[in-house]
């Protein structure tokens, strides 16, 4: 696998790659939402594929990530195989999660993805606690949380980060401000101009970068990332970013105008990145071309795969409760499909 | 006891709607009637709530009463029952009774337990609105039925409206009340139609079940999307088996009068709860008809519900666990 180092050039290219295979994915998985074909939510990361993989690239590759609801690009950011991501979409048995989590759950704990999280602000505690494993065994992974705007109004999140801080963790909180939580606004959900401005209370160094610029995305959490490594505990960053779907597929999006859109579209960030490499000569047009091709086939064969894939015996639907066996799932499981009472 | 009060000034008129309609009627009547009444959670505004039930109430009531919040259930719930206390009568919504895990503390150690700590010198009109029930693909944490812990825990009024009617009903109840009331609305059933009552003060009161149809052989008694599939059951099965369908709406206080009349008729008894089992809803059923009608009783009561999982992603796995209608049927081919 190509390392996500975006200071070499080879870097750059995968960094490139893994943006056009989020907006990719995730553009796929709007099509199949709006066929009916996938079950469920789903949230989508196109507009906001600069901040997660700007802060994977900065990442050593068993550092820890927690994510969201809106956590396809955050999975494939991290490494994550488009193939059983989708299989998850799908529900089918070979999924990450076996089908049982589906789009807002996806989680591969062994690649440090400790789960996409359906529970707005539920992240940043476990990736405290990631870092406090890190911190009683003497590791030097670090743990970053990815979380909303809308989060930051959440109890967990500022106990969480309060903890970190405090007992000098190595974490690094990451707020995606995308400009809304649900349908609403950021400003009608905070009093601060930038939500950086928080760090302040917990004393950590706190900063608001240009979250459709990969480089400066890159750049903070790097430095975040060595000061936490370095046992200077957690900083808090904020990268300023924008869905360009609504907040789920089917939002009516009564909030916003498409001018709005238009605005943060015209700042693509995966245009300007590819702009760059085209301009320093790291990929050329016809390259660029090609990769991108190269994706939209490989997501196409992804949905492929998952529509083959079976699903998962509904006998699994017991299963997986915990590491021991307890008699009542079972025994409830059969007793209610039942056809005659032993009793009778 | 299962009387529906129908008091009020106006016609004796009905009108049939969904329950997403009629949940929105007793929440237009109870802002109209009274300037305390307010509506407070994230996106019940303009957005209209996260199935549609606040709809366009913020145009006539305004952002003040139809208050969208930051995302902080705790502190929202919380700030409800300081409102409450102070002369306020919220109207809470929280989206998914599974996000009621960030703000259990505000409803447990403040909402239950204020007023008796006070020595009875507070009362605690809240009411809270949240949706439950799998059957959408939304996974583990957007789909539980936890109405138990609630009904369980001292303190708390519960209901679980089946009907449009019991909808509207029990919810201008809930709003009236000078207690916290949880209503448990099944995600599944909002669209669901029947007739509703259009008088502005027709209430359903809280700690009432309702025979939903006569029967002979056995009865269910049903909660929430359980209560209409057991109805089309019974349906199915006249001629064959005759079934008594009972809707338990008020999980807390409980109705367990109708009940033990019942189970005295029948002899028979299903309880069908889309809640887990252990220490479930059906639990408290079965021991309330057992206390009370256990010589009547002919043979072992039967639990319909989840086997003690969560609600799982694939569609596959999520049809497995959901309690149906045939559940039901094969509950009563148990026993009957
Ligand atoms: C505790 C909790 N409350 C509410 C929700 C419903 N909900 C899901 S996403 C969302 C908005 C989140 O906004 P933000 O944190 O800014 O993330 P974004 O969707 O913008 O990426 C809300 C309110 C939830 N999932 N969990
Ligand atoms: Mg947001």
């Amino acid at each position: 696998m190509v390392v996500l180092d975006i200071e070499t050039e080879d870097g750059q290219r995968e960094a490139l790659r893994r943006m056009l295979t989020i907006r990719a994915f995730d553009t796929k998985a709007a099509d199949l939402f709006s066929d009916g074909e996938l079950p469920g939510f789903v949230h989508l990361y196109v507009g906001e594929e600069a901040v997660g993989v700007g802060a994977c690239s900065a990442l050593e590759s068993d550092d820890y990530i927690t994510s969201t609801h809106r956590g396809h690009g955050h999975c494939i950011a991290k490494g994550l195989d488009p193939d059983l991501m989708m299989a998850e979409l799908f529900g089918k048995a070979n999924g990450y999660c076996n089908g049982k989590g589906g789009s807002m759950h996806i989680a591969d704990v062994d690649a440090g993805m400790l789960g996409a999280n359906g529970i707005v602000g539920a992240g940043p505690p476990l990736a405290t606690g990631a870092a406090l494993t890190s911190h009683l065994k003497g590791e030097d992974t670090v743990a970053l949380a990815f979380f909303g705007d809308g989060a930051v109004a959440q109890g967990q999140v500022h106990e969480a980060i309060n903890l970190a801080a405090t007992w000098n963790l190595p974490a690094v909180f990451l707020v995606e401000n995308n400009q809304y939580g649900e349908a609403t606004p950021v400003e009608k959900q905070h009093n601060v101009q930038n939500l950086s401005e928080t760090a302040e209370a917990y004393n950590i160094p706190g900063f608001t970068v240009d979250g459709m610029d990969i480089t400066a995305v890159y750049e903070a959490v790097k430095e975040a990332r060595k000061r936490a490594a370095d046992g200077e505990g957690p900083t808090f960053i904020e990268a300023e970013t924008y869905r360009y779907h609504g907040h789920f597929e089917g939002d009516q999006q009564p909030y916003r105008t498409e001018e709005d859109v238009a605005i943060w579209k015209d700042r693509d960030a995966i245009e300007s990145f590819k702009r760059r490499l085209v301009d320093a000569g790291t990929i050329t047009e016809d390259e660029f071309d090609e990769m991108k091709a190269e994706i939209d086939q490989q997501i196409e064969d992804a949905v492929g795969k998952a529509k083959d894939a079976a699903y998962p015996d509904p006998s699994e639907a017991y299963e997986d409760m915990f590491n021991a066996a307890v008699p009542e799932i079972s025994d409830f499981s059969s007793g209610m499909r039942a056809d005659g009472g032993e009793d009778r | 006891m299962s009387t529906e009060t129908s008091s009020g000034t106006g016609p004796d008129q009905t009108k049939e709607m969904t329950i997403r309609e009629a949940i929105r009627l007793a929440l237009r009547e109870e802002l109209e009637r009274d300037d305390d009444v307010f509506v407070m959670g994230e996106d019940v505004g303009k957005f209209g709530g996260v199935y549609e039930v606040t709809g366009d109430l913020v145009e006539q009531f305004g952002e003040e009463r139809v208050r969208d919040t930051p995302i902080s259930e705790a502190g929202f719930m919380g700030a409800a029952v300081g409102a409450a206390a102070t002369g306020t009568r919220p109207v809470v919504e929280i989206m998914f009774s599974d996000f009621i895990g960030v703000c259990s503390e505000q409803i447990i150690n403040q909402m239950a337990k204020n007023r008796y700590m006070f020595g009875g010198k507070t009362e605690m009109p809240v009411t809270v609105r949240t949706t439950e029930g799998g059957g959408s693909g939304a996974a583990s944490q957007h789909s539980g039925t936890i109405h138990t812990w609630f009904a369980h825990f001292p303190g708390v009024m519960a209901v679980a409206p089946a009907t449009p009617a019991s909808a509207k009903g029990l919810l201008k109840s809930a709003i009236r009340s000078d207690d916290p009331v949880i209503v448990f609305e099944n995600k599944q059933i909002y669209e669901q139609k029947g007739e509703v009552p259009l008088d502005d003060d027709f209430t359903i009161p809280i700690g009432t079940a309702s025979v939903e149809r006569e029967g002979e052989d056995v009865t269910v008694v049903a909660t929430q999307r359980m209560v209409g599939e057991s109805l089309e059951l019974a349906e199915e099965l006249a001629g064959q088996t005759s079934v008594e369908v009972i809707d338990l709406r008020s999980l807390y206080p409980m109705d367990t009068e109708t009940l033990v009349e019942s189970v005295k008729k029948t002899g028979r008894l299903v309880i069908a709860d889309e809640s887990p089992l252990s220490y479930g809803t059906h639990a408290e059923v079965a021991t309330r008809v057992m206390e009370n009608a256990f010589y009547s009783l002919d043979a072992p009561i039967q639990r319909v519900g989840v086997a003690d999982v969560h609600i799982p992603f694939s569609p596959a796995l999520e049809e497995e666990v959901l309690p149906h209608g045939s559940d039901v049927e094969a509950a009563i081919n148990r026993i009957v």
